[in-house]
């Protein structure tokens, strides 16, 4: 079956001669590899990485090579979020609701600096990151990341996929946020996460 | 004319239409005729003129704005019939009044006039609402209070527009306001999770649906009074 795997992992044999109608493989191999390869993609476009996103679906690029050609503008049909662009503070509540539509297994993908750390809006209107709101698998870097920086952020998310253990309970569970803040992770990690750096240091937070 | 008839910019004017310049000094271009009209007409309602890189600016006196521009709007002889942009300029000095700007645009004379009015600081920020003469004043002003907290008073739904109603940091384009906002950043994003924008508004229509209680009082008030919002 053509793929490229592990050595350890080589247990799909097809001889049509003596085994025809076989097919011996570990349940999490197989089931793994389903998934890995059909990633339909939940394209949350915000900003300037949405144009890359759309560059990397179209044909120079073609995501359809990692069954992704199916942009599922449903969250309830999808299983990756790929998060394109900042994330205003009025957008928070609106991917929250989405992430939490999508059925599981889902995955979520934090593409460029803005949507994985604020950016460069380092301001009152930005979340500093997506992760304080959603939890994310793969972040990539870049502003706006070139197609290949996405092909190779994908690839990541693959790689973490097929070495997902069906065994393993804990990879499903939906994650609950605080019932009083709503909030995921302690706010004083979020703060920490939201801290000026760079060039932001030198702006203070109390104005003039 | 009726309000759908189509308006061909610089039909007015006889002879051939107006051009833009291409090269405008800084202070010697050529006055709008607008400005000199409204001297004329309403005297000491009208502060100062001046023309800046080809562009007339009329300061107005913050009470007569309303008149100024309905006159403008209405006159056959200027026929300012579009509204670009209601906005407002802070300065940094203390001192120095904010400034309320609306752009206007005459397409049968292919005129464009600036109005200004200086709202001094220290007081309360509330100026005349032109809604009732451009309904693109509608979204404009509602911007503009969002940003600066100007108060445009007969705007028939004074609402936040681009940060959520419940938002309660300020507002953010005025000076004394931080770059990143009064509160910490877990805070902001506590606040922002529990806007709730599906329980404020029905799809079908943008009404407010339920969550009455969490408005702000004077948009209850209003609610109350039978108004209708997001229309």
């Amino acid at each position: 079956m053509g793929l490229s795997t592990p050595a350890e992992h080589r247990t799909v044999s097809y001889a049509p001669e003596s085994q025809e109608g076989w097919v011996a493989t570990r349940l999490d191999f197989l089931v793994n590899w389903a998934r890995a390869n059909s990633l339909w993609p939940m394209p949350f476009g915000t900003a300037c990485c949405a144009i890359e996103f759309m560059a990397t679906a179209a044909s120079d690029f073609d995501l359809a090579r990692f069954g992704m050609e199916r942009m599922s503008f449903s969250p309830r049909q999808a299983d990756v979020l790929i998060c394109a662009g900042r994330v205003p503070f009025k957008l928070a509540p609106i991917i929250r609701r989405i992430w939490q539509q999508m059925p599981q297994p889902k995955w979520c993908i934090s593409m460029g600096a803005c949507a994985s750390s604020g950016g460069m809006f380092d301001n009152y209107a930005v979340v500093q990151g997506i992760d304080t709101i959603i939890p994310v698998d793969v972040y990539v870097p870049g502003c706006p990341p070139r197609p290949e920086a996405l092909i190779y952020g994908i690839r990541m998310l693959q790689e973490k996929v097929k070495n997902e253990r069906a065994a393993d309970k804990g990879t499903r569970d939906e994650m609950e946020p605080d019932p009083t803040s709503q909030l995921y992770i302690p706010p004083s990690v979020i703060d920490e996460l939201g801290e000026p750096f760079g060039n932001s240091v030198n702006q203070t937070r109390s104005g003039l | 004319m009726s309000r759908f008839d189509v308006v061909r910019t610089g039909s007015a004017v006889a002879g051939p239409p107006p051009t833009t310049p291409k090269i405008a000094s800084h202070r010697s271009g050529e006055a709008n005729p607008s400005a000199a009209a409204l001297a004329e007409k309403f005297g000491a309602a009208i502060v100062r003129r001046e023309v800046i890189w080809g562009e007339t600016i009329v300061y107005v006196a913050p009470n007569s704005v309303h008149e100024v521009i309905r006159w403008l709007h209405d006159d056959p002889t200027q026929r300012y019939d579009f509204l670009s942009d209601v906005t407002a300029v802070e300065y940094r000095d203390a001192e120095v009044p904010i400034e309320v700007v609306w752009h206007l645009r005459s397409l049968p004379f292919r005129k464009f006039l600036r109005i200004k009015a200086m709202l001094p600081k220290g007081q309360p920020l509330e100026i005349d609402s032109v809604y009732d003469i451009y309904r693109a004043a509608d979204w404009l002003e509602r911007e503009c209070y969002d940003m600066f907290g100007i108060r445009f008073k007969g705007h028939p739904d004074l609402r936040r527009i681009l940060m959520w109603e419940q938002y309660k940091e300020g507002f953010p384009l005025r000076k004394d306001f931080p770059l990143r906002g009064r509160f910490s950043r877990s805070e902001q994003l506590r606040q922002a999770l529990a806007q709730n924008p599906e329980a404020r508004y029905s799809m079908e229509e943008l009404t407010i649906a339920d969550a009455f209680a969490e408005l702000p009082q004077d948009m209850r008030d209003r609610l109350n009074k039978g108004e209708r919002t997001g229309e």
